[in-house]
């Protein structure tokens, strides 16, 4: 005998624990299965692509500190050499291997927030989260010894840094860098091998490998669906191709995977840091460029890989000082486009596991 | 001493009072209610304190540490906080329901401690059935928070009480056989007499199994990690109390801690021999194990994730309840076949029959899945 039953809707959000910000899912449930959702974004919409138009390439860095905030570094980063490659400032080789150091810490302590979050979504009471968070309050450290700041950085300028390394700074991070390891692999031990966790995540919103590159994923969303692709492997910019380093690639796309590339990038990040202190070259850290650059008129576009996938810039000049068009590839954004297919006919409970696994920055999503 | 139920002869109840307790039944009665209660709220501050103490350093972080010293202040400020707060009913509320919610789920949750014994028959009812009463008691605080889910009329409470009814009903049925193992050896129904039964082997040794399963069923009751899907914070922002705020949030607070004061007072006297113990008297050593109870429950609650809700039923239906079965009928036929036996050995024979089948059980269970087509 079958049960008249309804479907009935539930809106999670936009103030929501785990919907990080502000992000709003209208699921149609059967009882404890989604049966449908609708995602609603763009309450953190600040219209900065338009902005961006209005004001001079320098100050539109501080954009792109707060997209993703919390990999403000490769943003920074992306956004410098779309602009270096529009006006063809090149950039002295001891900025660049600053410039992968930082990118590759950014990376760490992005997928260190990354994983904290994804356990709390699983509900393991903030005891990930604040083991995580240790980690990446030394990274935070260091970036505060650089430039400053802890969470908007604006490091990087236009053929350069905005200031070259502090003496202590090196040793600093000599000494993160031989912890971290040892770090790593305690979340490994503590993580992966809890059987609460397994059940909860494996195989739970596949992205299959077809859907994946369909939908243009990137990043460990991609490279969990069993895709080899890096850029800075397939295409290396900066100094990546003087580095030894693997991706992992994970098989079935699960958000078990998604977790596991991520933690295995963090012991890659730590390698090429070790290889760029090693071939650290003196000199300068700031090419000659124009205060007020006007780069000739053309276009250009520039996408480097950020802790959640190809971050992008494109960018039209008309020779004036402002930027004619101002755009960028936003790799959480992307991602986040598979959730309704992954997330279709499994329990509420798992739907915060997939969403938290895509691990996205509403600040990026929204722009 | 067995004593008759409450009431049903207070004459011979007064008679049967030990010497050095007030004297007439009213008096007993008075004393001890207000006892329980004072100690309940206090044990209950203390606790909120101590899981808060306690879990920061687990998480590498101080916890509260502001208000007093050590912070122990904090519990007091929060209960102010929450007199204060104001006291909301949804527009759609049934309001009836709304309001008794809290009451009805306390209610249930301070009765279990009417037969719990502090020292040698120190407690309020000596029930010669006082197992059953607790579990009988302690089912029923599932009404309320049934009602608080239902007459929030909020989508997000509906659906935390609906895994209440589901997960509380599930976990009720292992938990029951596991302390069935306990009555079989100690022989008595009473909680004093259990206890006694326990003067030189505590039964978590007789019945390691027992105490696994009765300690994972009691933390689903309780809905604590990993089984706290109930108010699962990442899902469903609160569960069941989602619309409740001041005193009628504090009450369902109450209600969680009691329970969990509960549930690490019935398996202190169960399984971890009571009040019994060397040096101390015996009240402290009560108090001393209930803590230790307790601090392995947050202990927990600081290191696991949650389980889904088909698989904390799973868990129940497919894992803990053969294991339960199989306990009682093995504990069955040992006393049957070997009557005299000393506690201890049946002790040994139990440890490596709980190791055998854990180990056994956790090959063949397994939990997976869980996509439905749409």
């Amino acid at each position: 005998m079958a049960f008249k039953t309804e479907h009935f809707m539930l809106n999670v959000g936009p103030q929501h624990p785990s919907t990080h910000g502000v992000f709003r899912m209208r699921f149609t449930l059967d009882g404890e299965v989604i049966v449908d959702l609708e995602p609603i974004f763009g309450y953190l919409h600040r219209g900065i692509e338009k902005l961006a138009e209005d004001r001079t390439y320098t100050q539109n860095i501080p954009f792109t500190d707060r997209l993703d905030y919390l990999a403000s570094m490769t943003s920074n980063q992306a956004y410098c050499m779309a602009v270096e490659k529009l006006a063809g400032i090149t950039v002295p080789e001891r900025a660049e291997y600053i410039r992968v150091i930082m990118s590759e810490l950014q990376r760490i302590a992005s997928h260190l927030a990354g994983i904290g979050f994804f356990l709390q979504d699983l509900g393991a009471f903030m005891t990930p989260l604040l083991y995580m968070f240790r980690e990446r309050e030394k990274i935070v450290d260091l970036f505060d010894m650089v430039c400053g700041q802890r969470l908007n950085y604006n490091y990087l300028r236009f053929g350069g840094l905005s200031q070259d390394i502090p003496p202590e700074f090196i040793p600093a991070l000599k000494k993160l860098v031989n912890a971290l390891p040892g770090f790593i692999d305690e979340y490994d031990r503590l993580i992966s091998e809890n059987e609460v966790f397994l059940v909860r995540t494996k195989g739970v919103g596949i992205l299959s490998r077809e859907m994946a590159i369909s939908s243009a994923a990137a990043g460990p969303v991609l490279r969990g669906s069993d895709v080899n692709w890096d850029i800075r492997k397939s295409n290396p910019y900066s100094v990546y191709d003087r580095f030894e380093f693997d991706i992992p690639v994970a098989k079935t796309g699960d958000s078990f995977d998604r977790y596991w590339v991520r933690l295995q990038e963090m012991r890659q990040s730590v390698r090429i840091i070790e290889q760029a202190i090693e071939q650290l070259p003196e000199g300068d850290v700031q090419a000659k460029v124009s205060r007020l650059l006007k780069p000739p008129a053309g276009d250009a576009y520039v996408s480097i890989e950020g802790p959640k996938g190809e971050i992008g810039f494109y960018l039209v000049s008309d020779g004036s000082v402002k930027p004619y068009r101002w755009r960028v590839r936003p790799p959480c954004f992307i991602n986040l486009t598979t959730l309704r297919d992954i997330i279709i006919g499994w329990k509420v409970a798992d739907a915060m596991v997939i969403f938290g696994s895509i691990d996205i920055v509403l600040g990026e999503v929204d722009r | 001493m067995t004593m008759p139920l409450i009431g049903s002869d207070a004459l011979s109840y007064a008679e049967a009072l030990p010497p050095d307790w007030p004297g007439s039944f009213w008096a007993h009665i008075f004393f001890w209610v207000i006892l329980l209660i004072l100690f309940i709220t206090v044990i209950v501050l203390l606790f909120t304190w101590l899981e808060r103490r306690w879990l920061g350093r687990l998480q590498i972080r101080p916890g509260p540490n502001r208000a007093g010293p050590f912070g122990l202040l904090q519990p007091i400020a929060d209960v102010f906080k929450l007199l204060l707060k104001e006291d909301i009913v949804p527009d759609k509320a049934d309001k009836w329901v709304h309001w008794l919610a809290p009451v009805v789920a306390l209610a249930p949750a301070l009765l279990v401690f009417a037969v719990i014994p502090f020292q040698d028959g120190a407690l309020l009812a000596d029930l010669n059935i006082g197992i059953l009463f607790i579990l009988a008691v302690s089912s029923m605080v599932v009404i309320g928070v049934f009602m608080a889910g239902w007459g929030s009329s909020n989508k997000y409470s509906l659906l935390g009480a609906m895994r209440t009814i589901a997960q509380e009903i599930s976990y009720e049925i292992p938990l029951v056989l596991s302390i069935v193992g306990v009555i079989i050896i100690s022989g008595t129904l009473s909680l004093n007499e259990m206890v006694k039964a326990q003067q030189d082997v505590a039964f978590i040794f007789v019945q390691p199994l027992g105490f696994i399963i009765y300690i994972t069923a009691a933390l689903a009751e309780v809905a604590r990690t990993p089984f706290d899907l109930i108010e699962a914070d990442s899902e469903l922002v609160a569960g069941f109390h989602t619309e409740y705020s001041g005193m009628k949030f504090a009450l369902f607070f109450l209600v969680e801690y009691a329970e969990t004061l509960a549930v690490a007072a019935i398996a202190t006297t169960l399984f971890l021999g009571g009040w019994q113990g060397p040096f101390l008297p015996p009240w402290m050593w009560f108090i001393i194990k209930l803590f230790a109870v307790f601090m392995f429950i947050i202990w927990v609650r600081g290191t696991l994730p949650r389980l889904r809700i088909d698989q904390v039923m799973g868990f129940a239906w497919k894992f803990l309840l053969p294991l339960a079965l199989i306990n009682v009928v093995i504990t069955g036929v040992e006393v049957l076949a070997w009557p005299d036996a000393p506690l201890l050995a049946l002790g040994i024979i139990n440890l490596v029959v709980a190791a055998v089948l854990v180990l056994l059980m956790s090959k063949l269970f397994k939990l997976g899945g869980g996509r439905v087509p749409v």
